[in-house]
């Protein structure tokens, strides 16, 4: 299926910050996880911290991966605080 | 090398996961296991439960890729790892790791590898209930450098 959006999920305390736990984003003139970060920072205070977090974590298509990475319309973006399992 | 994973809310049975293990293959000669338990205690504060979420999909490939890595540096016959999500109280197990192989020293080596890189790389994610409310854990500096200390 042709998708024109990214497709964004938050998990644990991230999720809880916003208040919201995926939403989908015009992936148009969205280049990198940067881009997706600053178009979230946008939303509000609680999105600007949440998503301005240091130890802030981003996965695309479930790899983790460093703010640089390129996003093109129909990744999966999640943004997580790191992992406390096991 | 054989693998299992699974995540879920059941309690799980760690003898048929033994059994499992020591059934893959005759050449077995060991099977190490670890099982994490949930405390009654944390930073000093009591706990009444345990609230764990993680990430359905990406957990399972992180764990995937550290057992493949634990196969890559010891040998591996069998592993399996289960871990547990949702709402958990003390004394109830929350995560499994066994591995089988052909001798005692890479059973070991690779179930302490495995359970050291799930705590820092698979997707959970623990909320403490406590007296003074509900927290999210932070990761421990002393699991990151645990980790850290498997790099070659």
């Amino acid at each position: 299926m042709q998708t024109d959006s990214i497709h964004i999920i938050f998990f644990a305390s991230v999720r809880e910050t916003i208040g919201t736990d995926s939403l989908e984003l015009k992936a148009t003139g969205l280049g990198s996880v940067a881009d997706v970060v600053t178009a979230l920072t946008d939303m509000g205070p609680e999105w600007h911290r949440a998503l301005t977090a240091e130890n802030l974590l981003v996965a695309v298509n479930q790899t983790m991966v460093e703010p640089g990475h390129k996003v093109k319309p129909g990744d999966e973006v999640a943004f997580f605080p790191p992992v406390t399992g096991g | 090398m054989q693998s299992r994973i699974s995540v879920q809310e059941s309690p799980f049975e760690v003898a048929s996961e033994c059994h499992w293990l020591a059934i893959q293959s005759q050449e077995t000669g060991g099977i190490a296991t670890f099982l994490g338990v949930v405390r009654d205690i944390n930073e000093g504060d009591p706990i009444a439960s345990l609230y764990l979420e993680h990430y359905p999909g990406m957990t399972e490939k992180q764990i995937e890729e550290i057992i493949k890595e634990a196969n890559d540096r010891w040998d591996v016959i069998a592993a399996s790892v289960i871990h547990r999500i949702g709402r958990l109280e003390p004394g109830e197990q929350i995560v499994f790791v066994g591995v089988a192989s052909r001798h005692r020293g890479e059973a070991f080596d690779a179930c302490e590898f495995i359970i050291d890189y799930l705590k820092t790389r698979a997707t959970f994610w623990k909320k403490e209930q406590t007296p003074a409310g509900e927290r999210w854990l932070e990761t421990r500096d002393s699991d990151l450098d645990t980790a850290a200390a498997w790099k070659r």
